[in-house]
């Protein structure tokens, strides 16, 4: 081994390392260097520098003037927050528990061993690996009022479709119904790998107790794979209140900010409106939301005998 | 009835239910590609019809040339192999120390990769927004490749996996007189390739889509990434919007991805299948 010597014996230490475990601290720490250097300019540093600017009102091209808890007064008494921080909730609601039932029925499905499961599994999967920005005009195009596929579907049954992204009240049900259908493979895909762990055992066991099939599904899969289905619940909560990608491509949080989120709300406030000090301290409202219900679930998952496996 | 047939006839129903929702799921791809073979006249025909009555592979060339598409093609390909190849060096090397190397502090320090994990990335946006202008970097590739290389989530897959090794390989290398960098380079890393397979297919996709920060970042038209790219195209239509060309640069957009993913999808489901489960 040809390891330079380390010249630390004039320094004295509470306990010494011997030669070699100074060689492999010094090699973990080069090793590690890279990638920390990365880590404290772009996400350390970020971390507390967002914290700090949350005190200031700063346009990006006067000095940062220290206002105190101003923006924080500010962010409560203003209406938009509330109503894009509700646009959020409206949009996390409604899009999060459909995509994950559906989920699960389609991973059940698939999980029959059929021929072509791989095909389907790809299939259900294709729109998840997409752009969301080519498949929201893709989607815009779907939607359109007078040319759209929706609207002459759903005209076959005799009803007059709306103008679904310019209308307040359809903007944000279209928006969902988008982000379903591309969104649907990952929860599927986690659903089926967990069911592929389920014991073959507990089904027969259940059998000879007489469970019927629904009864099989209630009480031997859904307990046996809720540590996936919780990890699903937590993923799919903290990724939707965060989407911005097909709500900037189809609506531009329009109409009338109905499908303004928050994400959308702190991109206008820090780049279009330059209001870098209240965008961090929404930035950090958003935290705080996605803390507060990531802990609510944690505890729920904890406490609730049917959500835990025995 | 016996359970064969009723396992048959189960089988078929299974089969025809999820040939259906494939087609749902397919219909909007379909659509997309039809519509991009359309005459604009086609395009406003009312009901709508799925085969265009003609072919028109012009709209591709058109689309391709109402916007500089080549440059918006090639930086997202520099930016999607630059951070790929950054963060495989990074995250193994990260990896590594983390997993097998000891020295003061390590834990603590992994404990903060891990806690920074959960930070939603609009908390990073508006600081990181500012440092990119203080380097000098905003409006630049390297502003989408820099902080996506250094990600703790790759840190920690990659250690996680190494964890997973066996020692004893490592042990007779150093017996045999190999130094830490070399056990790396020749033992650790080549065992490490499907991991790498894993996090690279994910790191260039993950790249490809990126939107909402080019989104912040760039502004110059020869810096743009494709996805900027195509609500460039989306934004300047006005009046008649000439959507099959519209839906020529959707298509022509996605298409690398799907190969990609098809190409790579053993590893790709492997990394989600693995994440979702230990995690």
């Amino acid at each position: 081994m040809s390891a330079q010597r380390v010249s630390g014996a004039d320094r004295p230490r509470k306990f010494r390392m011997t030669r070699q475990a100074r060689v492999e601290a010094r090699a973990g720490y080069l090793f590690l260097l890279p990638n920390l250097l990365g880590f404290l300019i772009f996400s350390l540093v970020p971390i507390a520098a967002c914290l700090a600017l949350t005190f200031t009102k700063w346009n990006l091209i006067l000095p940062p003037a220290f206002t105190g808890g101003k923006n924080y007064q500010q962010m409560v008494s203003d209406q938009l927050f509330w109503k894009t921080l509700g646009n959020t909730a409206y949009y996390t609601i409604g899009a999060v528990p459909i995509a994950i039932f559906i989920a699960f029925w389609l991973a059940l499905l698939l999980n029959r061993g059929m021929r072509g499961v791989k095909f389907f599994r790809t299939i259900y999967f294709l729109p998840y690996v997409t752009l969301t920005v080519a498949i929201a005009i893709v989607w815009s195009w779907i939607y359109n009022p007078d040319l759209g596929l929706i609207n002459y579907v759903v005209g076959l049954f005799g009803i007059d479709g709306p103008d679904w992204l310019q209308s307040p009240t359809w903007a944000m049900p279209a928006i969902i119904i988008m982000s379903d259908w591309k969104g649907i493979g990952y929860p599927m895909l986690i659903f089926l790998a967990a069911l592929q762990g389920v014991p073959e055992e507990y089904y027969e066991s259940a059998k000879i107790d007489g469970a019927n099939w629904l009864q099989r599904v209630t009480h031997v899969t859904v307990p046996t794979i809720a540590p996936a289905t919780f990890y699903i619940i937590v993923i799919s909560f903290i990724g939707a209140m965060q989407g911005f990608d097909q709500f900037y491509v189809m609506t531009k949080g329009g109409p009338a900010y109905a499908t303004t989120t928050i994400v959308m709300y702190i991109y206008q406030q820090g780049f279009q409106w330059f209001n870098m000090g209240y965008a961090a301290t929404l930035a950090v409202a958003l935290f705080l939301v996605i803390s507060l219900i990531t802990a609510l679930m944690w505890r729920v998952n904890s406490r609730g005998p049917s959500l835990s496996a025995n | 009835m016996s359970k064969k047939t009723r396992r048959r006839i189960g089988n078929a129903l299974a089969t025809g239910a999820s040939t259906l929702i494939g087609i749902l799921f397919f219909a909007p791809f379909a659509w997309m590609v039809s519509s991009s073979f359309k005459d604009i006249s086609e395009i406003y025909d009312f009901p709508p019809k799925f085969i265009p009555q003609q072919i028109k592979w012009s709209n591709y060339a058109d689309a391709w040339n109402a916007l500089p598409f080549d440059i918006f093609f090639l930086n997202s390909a520099i930016v999607a192999v630059a951070t790929t190849v950054g963060v495989i060096l990074t995250c193994s090397l990260a990896g590594y120390s983390f997993a097998r190397l000891r020295y003061p502090g390590r834990d603590k320090i992994f404990l903060a990769y891990l806690a920074t994990m959960m930070i939603p990335f609009p908390v990073l946006m508006v600081p990181l927004f500012v440092i990119m202008k203080n380097l000098q970097l905003v409006d630049t590739l390297w502003s989408l490749i820099l902080p996506a290389v250094f990600t703790p989530a790759g840190t920690f897959l990659m250690r996680q996996f190494i964890l997973t090794l066996p020692r004893e390989l490592e042990e007779a290398a150093r017996v045999d007189g190999c130094g830490f960098f070399g056990i790396y380079w020749r033992i650790v890393l080549p065992l490490m390739k499907p991991v790498i397979a894993t996090l690279a297919i994910f790191t260039f996709l993950g790249s490809w889509n990126e939107f909402l920060w080019p989104l912040i970042s760039i502004s110059s038209i020869d810096q743009k990434t494709l996805p900027l790219g195509l609500t460039m195209f989306q934004s300047r239509l006005s009046g008649r919007t000439p959507w099959n060309q519209v839906m020529a640069s959707a298509t022509f957009t996605i298409i690398p991805v799907l190969v990609l993913f098809i190409l790579g999808q053993k590893y790709y489901v492997k990394g989600i299948v693995t994440t979702g489960i230990k995690g």
